[in-house]
């Protein structure tokens, strides 16, 4: 008799997550696929602002390194969720204020934008860092014979100094690449149809909430597993010049 | 000290068949001054050896030439082009010295082989990405010298899989793809096993004989002898001595370098 019910309620939940209406299949989906876009736009605004803030904190003047000091300071300490309703009311508010005093139309940021911008400028604080470590442990020599043959600055940052950090970042920008996957989901506070809003939706309206978490959490999972197969690939590749640390030669 | 007085004149020789040229360089680290005046001429196909103890500053004087160090005060020429200084002794220009740096063909103690590119993309990698040399020609190019230093087999090995003889002799041959005006060797076999120093050795013996420009820092001073045209002894950041190979090593006039000469055997 159990095992009835539970066969019952698998084919219940199954319809559930079936893809067409009213299976709620392809609004997870869409979630997923919103939630893709902002952690992909995310992380690479970040890697973006930490390649800059790296060099700007080991190469920058003193105002400079003081400055970005300062937003690695105060990004890491608020709470991404403070960060995302600051930015996506108090600045939206603001800037409205200053279009309706200059006469223009008022503006409604997208929920993608502003995801965009503010999980960006987050991953950008810790990205700097851990770029700012990786820049560090290239050994000093090779940035020198880079100089010493004459290599521009910028083309010694992406012949020399960008692909000699790769192996020391990598295991530091997949973490941050995974986070920016499940911070995504902190969007849904201000209504934006990320997986975990779609989620919530499906869930109350169907009171189903158990087989939605649930599929939820499995997606979640199998961007982290791929995530994970493609970083250990990328690693691979990068430290394609350096022996293997279990002693065998690659 | 008279030797520093005098030096400039020493060889007076046309401007144009100078290679490098160095004027009373000083060099100090915050209070700590590495070089009191150090001039030196290398004429074409020179080759002149800077020998000396640990910290006599003879590293330092190398590394100013092409300026991996800042000199605070002094003149370099290389070949005929003086460097232009602000007053504070930095370059000026760093397109100038991107430029001659280009042709200066430096062998460091450790190496510094790309680690992240295997011999041959190291040693194409400046003809092609500064000096923008074809690919197919920088290529060419690279195969001979890697064949010529005896790593023809190894070329798409990447470095850290290679003794440090080899990655030594893959340098040397970095250097030489730029077709260098002069090359600088920065005590180029100290970090090698003793049994890996002959086969170093033997390459940039070879490339003496061929009439190269080179400044030679090194402790080997069998070595130096042999291959140099004109040995500098440095000590405490001055010329104590210098001269041909056979008045220094064989008749050296201060007791300093008598001592020297006398530790390092």
């Amino acid at each position: 008799m159990p095992a009835l019910a539970f066969a019952l309620d698998l084919a219940t939940s199954l319809d559930l997550l079936a893809y067409s209406p009213p299976g709620w299949g392809a609004n997870l989906l869409r979630g997923l696929a919103n939630s893709l876009k902002i952690a992909f736009g995310a992380f690479g605004l970040g890697l973006l602002i930490g390649i800059a803030g790296a060099y700007g904190k080991l190469y920058g003047g003193p105002v400079l390194r003081d400055l970005l000091a300062v937003y690695t300071t105060v990004v890491r300490a608020v709470p991404e969720l403070v960060l995302i309703l600051i930015l996506y009311f108090a600045v939206t508010d603001a800037v409205n204020q200053l279009l309706v005093a200059l006469g223009q139309p008022r503006i409604q940021l997208s929920g993608l934008v502003a995801g965009i911008a503010v999980l960006g400028v987050v991953q950008g604080a810790y990205a700097t860092e851990v770029l700012r470590g990786a820049i560090q442990a290239v050994p000093p020599g090779q940035i020198e014979a880079a100089r010493a043959y004459g290599m521009p600055p910028v083309m010694l940052a992406r012949r020399v100094t960008l692909p000699a950090m790769l192996p020391f970042a990598i295991p530091g920008l997949a973490n941050l690449w995974l986070i920016a996957t499940k911070d995504t989901a902190l969007l849904a506070i201000v209504g934006f149809g990320e997986l975990t809003q779609e989620t919530r939706q499906a869930a109350g309206t169907t009171k189903a909430y158990f087989t939605f978490y649930l599929a939820a959490g499995a997606l979640y999972l199998m961007v982290t597993l791929i995530s994970g197969t493609l970083f250990r690939r990328l690693e691979g590749w990068a430290r394609r010049g350096q022996p293997s640390l279990r002693g065998t030669a690659s | 000290m008279t030797e520093i007085a005098e030096h400039p004149a020493r060889r007076p020789g046309a401007a144009t068949d100078e290679a490098i040229r160095v004027e009373t360089l000083h060099k100090s680290f915050g209070a700590l001054e590495v070089l009191k005046g150090v001039s030196l001429t290398a004429h074409k196909g020179d080759v002149v050896a800077i020998i000396g103890g640990s910290g006599s500053g003879k590293s330092t004087c190398l590394r100013c030439i092409n300026f991996l160090e800042t000199p605070t005060s002094g003149r370099i020429v290389i070949a005929g082009e003086e460097v232009a200084l602000r007053p504070d002794g930095t370059p000026a220009s760093r397109r100038q010295i991107e430029r001659l740096r280009s042709r200066l063909g430096m062998v460091f103690q450790a190496f510094n082989l790309w680690t992240h590119r295997t011999l041959l993309e190291n040693v194409i990698e400046v003809p092609v990405h500064v000096l923008g040399v074809p690919r197919a020609e920088a290529v060419d190019r690279a195969r001979g010298l890697l064949a010529r230093v005896g790593l023809s087999e190894k070329a798409d090995t990447y470095p850290a899989f290679l003794s440090g003889g080899q990655q030594q002799r893959a340098a040397i041959a970095r250097a030489l793809a730029i077709e260098p005006s002069a090359m600088l060797f920065d005590e180029p076999t100290s970090a090698l096993d003793p049994e890996l120093v002959g086969e170093v050795l033997g390459v940039i013996r070879d490339l003496a004989s061929e009439g190269r420009t080179m400044i030679l820092v090194t402790h080997e001073m069998k070595f130096a002898r042999e291959v140099a045209d004109h040995v500098i002894y440095l000590h405490n950041g001055l010329i104590e001595e210098e001269g041909p190979p056979e008045a220094l090593f064989g008749a050296p006039r201060s007791d300093r370098l008598r001592q020297f000469l006398k530790s390092v055997g």
